[in-house]
């Protein structure tokens, strides 16, 4: 673990953190005083490896949110140049504007070529604040549709990677039409007679997140979540408490067991030990090894097909009772 | 009956005394204006389809009452009335989601936030849906999204132009991601209406937010607006608390929205019906074009 990861611990992630310390300090002991404690060591390393496993397969929701939403946790960006054999970033809405919060742009993947766009927070405060954490304006969904229709032409994949806490809420996105701009790409996402696969990295904040979420196949990371609202914002409206986020983030289903149960979402990408902020390199992997098996499957599906198929997905979601 | 006993048998009649008026008010003869305080005699304000003949205020309506104020007499067939929503994520905040289901249902005589059907404006017949706010404050779970779906889908075939009038806080919380994908869905659903080349007008009420603003509400070939309805996407307060930003006096008014292009028109409701048949009207070919179609850019290689 590098020193600049270490400066943000999650509160659960504290134990494991001590228990790292110790196993440090005994090593330089055990250098120092030249006794060998290999077997001592490595015994605490089974230990930590243990420990970290438990903590993070029995996350609370709640826990999962602050996973989700780590500084740490690898962006779009970080892993479309891990991924990618070629990237081309290209920008602007041809409407005036080109928003940092969504990139997009042309990669070679496996090979072939496709689409990739994606929510992109900062790494730190300056380009987190330059990015608008991630929560993009009507701009960006329109730059993003704007490359999704030019793959449609050119019959490119569309990859599209989710990160945000929500579209952003503020005066110029309403003044430019914050609902038009994510509607009209739900609407049109359905009419792109190229594969589309859509998979949640982190956070997935609502209608800022389906902008880009309309596809043939969702994915999730395991610790990623995707909500209606966020927690907070569920708790200060329905409890009248934002201290309440706990109860709303176990209430509202957010997390990708959960939605998977639910139907919404295909496929959950495992994540490494100690989530995927631990070790990005193999969260990377992960999830080029999903996309190349999902692209090969859905190539194989033509244009009028693909698109059937896209709107019979979504016409099923949904629990009503009849009669 | 001499004029004697007509004075005499006449009613004592005296100023109504304030506690009397308030009686009168609260047993809803008359009733007061939320924005100017006038008071109306409530038949009357009913027949001025509840917009305050002082003021222009629109006083909040019923699906019901929107109903009768747009439809031709007897010409309304509902759809799918029976549908109601289940609480597939056993909900509960304060309250149990079921509960309170139970309760708004009791409430409103409604089953869920929408009613949707068939029926003819000036005898242009139209598939219409109409948003209720009373019923959880508009909000789209299932049932809202699969009653839509369904009265698109039913259009779309019939080969009829729809109308959705929107009153709606958002998607419903209670329902989670569920009702987060029921946008997709009737976007979905409206697209291949719009790619039959089908006229949907949608009309924007107070209040028109959140999920259903980021949906079908701004998918409307065309869109209409009730004067000062309050239509966005992020609520005022999330905007001004999070972001501490200084907000225009008109923000989020449908004066806005006029203002930066995404309504087509501000019509008040008294005029609404009329509005509605003179767009119909001007889309109803007097001799049907042939061999023109326009296809819309996106579904070229469909």
């Amino acid at each position: 673990m590098n020193s600049e990861r270490k400066a943000v611990i999650l509160d659960f992630e504290r134990p494991l953190v001590e228990m790292e310390q110790r196993i440090r300090q005994i090593e330089q002991m055990a250098q120092e005083s030249g006794v060998d404690v290999s077997d001592r060591v490595s015994q605490l390393v089974n230990n930590y490896r243990q420990l970290r496993q438990e903590i993070f397969s029995r996350l609370t929701p709640e826990q999962r949110v602050k996973v989700a939403r780590h500084p740490r946790r690898p962006t779009t960006l970080d892993y479309i140049q891990a991924m990618t054999d070629e990237w081309l970033e290209l920008h602007g809405d041809r409407g005036g504007s080109d928003d940092p919060a969504l990139v997009g742009g042309f990669a070679r993947l496996g090979g072939q070529p496709v689409l990739i766009l994606g929510h992109q927070k900062g790494r730190d405060t300056k380009e987190n604040v330059a990015r608008n954490f991630g929560m993009a304006s009507p701009g960006g969904y329109r730059k993003a549709l704007r490359l999704m229709h030019h793959a449609h032409r050119f019959g490119l994949p569309i990859i599209t990677l989710i990160d945000t806490p929500g579209a952003y809420p503020g005066v110029e996105a309403e003044r430019l039409g914050q609902g038009e701009a994510i509607a009209v790409n739900l609407q049109e996402m359905f009419a792109l007679a190229v594969p589309i696969i859509c998979v949640v990295i982190g956070e997935g904040g609502s209608g800022g997140a389906l902008g880009i979420g309309v596809g043939d196949r969702i994915l999730m990371f395991e610790h990623a979540i995707y909500s209606v609202i966020s927690p907070e914002g569920c708790a200060a409206i329905l409890w009248k408490d934002s201290t309440q986020a706990a109860k709303a983030a176990q209430a509202l289903k957010l997390t990708a067991p959960d939605l998977l149960e639910l139907g919404l979402i295909d496929q959950i990408l495992p994540e490494p030990l100690g989530a995927a902020h631990a070790d990005p390199v193999q969260a990377t992997e992960t999830l080029k090894r999903a996309l190349l098996d999902n692209l090969a499957r859905l190539r194989e599906l033509d244009g009028a097909t693909l698109m059937r198929q896209r709107y019979d997905k979504f016409r099923r979601m949904g629990v009503v009772l009849d009669g | 009956m001499s004029l004697f006993d007509w004075f005499a048998n006449r009613p004592k009649v005296a100023p109504l005394s304030q506690e009397q008026q308030q009686r009168e008010i609260a047993d809803g003869l008359w009733t007061k204006c939320l924005a100017c305080g006038a008071l109306t005699y409530t038949k009357d304000l009913h027949l001025n389809n509840k917009v305050c003949p002082e003021c222009g205020y629109h006083h909040p309506v019923k699906s019901h009452e929107r109903l009768k104020q747009l439809l031709d007499a007897d010409t309304w067939q509902p759809r799918n009335e029976h549908l109601t929503a289940c609480d597939p994520l056993h909900f509960v905040d304060r309250k149990p989601y079921s509960e309170r289901l139970r309760e708004m249902q009791h409430k409103t005589g409604l089953n869920d936030a929408i009613q949707t059907g068939f029926g003819k404006i000036d005898t242009h017949p139209v598939a219409l849906g109409v948003m209720d706010f009373n019923f959880m404050g508009g909000s789209m779970g299932s049932v809202v999204g699969e009653k839509i779906t369904r009265l698109v889908e039913e259009a779309t075939q019939a080969r009829l132009p729809v109308i959705l009038i929107c009153a709606s806080g958002g998607a419903r919380m209670q329902e989670g991601m569920l009702s987060l994908m029921q946008m997709a869905k009737t976007a979905a659903a409206l697209g291949r209406h719009r790619q039959a080349n089908l006229l949907y007008i949608s009309i924007l009420t107070h209040p028109t937010t959140g999920g259903v603003t980021a949906s079908f509400a701004m998918l409307g070939d065309l869109i209409l607006a009730e004067p000062k309805a309050l239509i966005g996407f992020a609520g005022r307060r999330v905007i001004e608390q999070t972001l501490r930003e200084k907000l225009p006096d008109n923000f989020q008014t449908a004066e806005y929205l006029l203002q930066h292009g995404f309504v087509d028109m501000i019509v008040p409701r008294t005029q609404l019906k009329h509005t509605l048949a003179q767009l119909l009207r001007l889309h109803t070919p007097t001799s049907p074009p042939v061999g023109h179609r326009y296809v819309t850019p996106g579904f070229l290689l469909s």
